[in-house]
């Protein structure tokens, strides 16, 4: 029992390290890859290649000082980005980085559970993300942070249905809600080439869950400055956009889980492997904010409600049928 | 260890629904809402209902409350609460009629057998609780269906503007 805790708790003190580490780097990539595609160099000052970067961003933002606006709901605008935070981290309890190894003479797995409703966790605590987009823009007592507040929640409530949807494909093939089964499944082939369609929805849908480009209408600066968290500053700032950087890991974590094989892969060890595709869905995640200009409010709308969900309805039955 | 879960999602349940009552600001209200549906998840949990515990924070805190959130802060802007407590005059039925709840409550329970069992093999799983519900309650499950589908075409022909005939609207539709 009191082994079983502390390798528990070890793992989670490793994983939230590297996560933490992970979006930190995250965000300089997407600074450095932005700068590429737009033909300058990004930042390059702070150590080498603007490799300290990120540590001095995190040092000015924890040294300043941390205010709220008048009028706000002080519990509520503190608990919004705690919460946000807290839900985008508790995803990784469930995500299989690799299968079991020989550390130290223990077998250690490479996950911190493997529960058999794992999807749905997963799934769940997503939709609890909302809140701390919701509350976030109500406490700051801000016209531009509502409504920023509910253009992301409503957006990201729509488009969990057809995530959820497309993903209920991949669990149709595998037969399991358990993210290690789902990975073990697809030793012989990937997801991706069973169930395209499911995967361009899934796509699609992530994009729009992670309010990014071209569907970051909750931030469109010329309308609502900054959305929930215009008035957030701070450490309270950091750590919303830990929450927004991290979903990004998440979904690419759960494409490679779900669609391109987890783990799976040749010639290098399985936990590379892992990394290799979240980073590349990173990657397309970057260079898609670079390339496609923001659409309107209806047409996410639309896009969602009249084109994702059906397709993915469609895409189910036919599955479900298929295999029967 | 399972006491102590059951006494820290009890507690928080508790704490929860007082919240729900005493709070003077509506949101704080749903707020409160979502810390005793969070706090029922662990209790199923104790309960060995993992599949249960999961869909109820799917489908209570993660759309629900959100709903709630979503019409308070559309139709509530925010004012100081300064009107006088309504329910002044109703604590007087309130109390002995909630005690009459609590009392029948817990005979219920009481006449309950108590000897604990063990749990069948794959107890509180989504395959187990799939298999009772699209076998042994098949129809049921269809009724309830057929009961929300009413529901979404009764909330779409309410929404629908009356001087407008059906079709899609000019401009695709609300913001939000």
């Amino acid at each position: 029992m009191t082994a079983v805790v502390v390798e528990a708790l070890l793992k989670s003190a490793v994983l939230l390290f590297v996560l933490l580490t992970a979006t930190a780097y995250e965000v300089l990539l997407e600074r450095k890859l932005l700068g590429r595609f737009q033909v300058r160099y990004g930042p390059n000052r702070v150590g080498p290649w603007g490799l300290l970067q990120p540590l001095a961003d995190g040092i000015k933002l924890l040294t300043k000082e941390d205010f709220a606006p008048a009028g706000a709901d002080r519990v509520v605008y503190v608990a919004a980005p705690v919460l946000l935070m807290t839900v985008a981290l508790f995803v990784y309890a469930v995500i299989p980085f690799g299968p079991e190894v020989e550390l130290f003479g223990r077998r250690v797995t490479l996950y911190l559970a493997d529960v058999n409703t794992a999807l749905l966790l997963v799934l769940g605590a997503s939709s609890l993300g909302v809140y701390g987009l919701i509350l976030g823009g109500w406490s700051s007592n801000s016209k531009y942070s509502l409504l920023g507040g509910l253009r992301s929640s409503a957006q990201v409530i729509s488009y969990e249905l057809s995530l959820a949807l497309a993903v209920l494909a991949v669990v149709l093939e595998a037969g399991s809600l358990s993210l290690v089964r789902i990975v073990q499944a697809q030793e012989q082939g990937w997801f991706v080439l069973r169930q395209p369609v499911a995967f361009l929805v899934f796509f699609l849908s992530a994009l729009a869950e992670t309010n990014r480009a071209p569907f970051d209408l909750p931030e469109a600066e010329q309308e609502l400055v900054a959305g929930y968290q215009t008035e957030y500053g701070g450490f309270k700032f950091v750590m919303f956009y830990i929450a927004e950087y991290l979903a990004m890991i998440t979904q690419g974590a759960l494409a490679a889980t779900l669609f391109l094989g987890g783990w799976h892969g040749p010639l290098l060890p399985p936990v590379v492997w892992f990394v290799l595709k979240v980073l590349l869905f990173v990657v397309v995640l970057i260079w898609i904010r670079a390339t496609v200009p923001r659409v309107r409010y209806d047409q996410l709308m639309g896009l969602g409600w009249k084109v994702l969900i059906p397709v993915a309805l469609l895409n189910l039955l036919v599955s479900a049928v298929l295999l029967l | 260890m399972e006491v102590f879960l059951f006494a820290v999602g009890a507690a928080l349940s508790l704490a929860g629904g007082l919240g729900v009552v005493a709070a003077r600001q509506p949101v704080h209200s749903a707020l409160s809402l979502l810390v005793v549906l969070g706090s029922l998840a662990i209790l199923y949990l104790t309960l060995a209902a993992e599949f249960l515990a999961v869909l109820q924070v799917i489908v209570y805190a993660g759309a629900i409350v959100v709903l709630f959130l979503f019409v308070i802060m559309l139709l509530h802007t925010r004012t100081p609460e300064s009107r006088p407590s309504r329910v002044g005059g109703q604590w007087a039925l309130a109390v002995p009629l909630g005690l009459a709840l609590w009392a029948g409550l817990s005979a219920a329970v009481w006449g309950l057998p108590g000897a604990r069992r063990d749990l069948p093999q794959g107890f509180g799983t989504t395959e187990s609780v799939g298999r009772e519900l699209f076998g042994k309650f098949l129809l049921p499950f269809e009724v309830a269906s057929l009961l929300l589908l009413v529901g979404i075409v009764a909330a779409v022909v309410l929404g629908s503007s009356p001087t407008t005939p059906a079709g899609p609207r000019p401009g695709g539709g609300d913001q939000a």
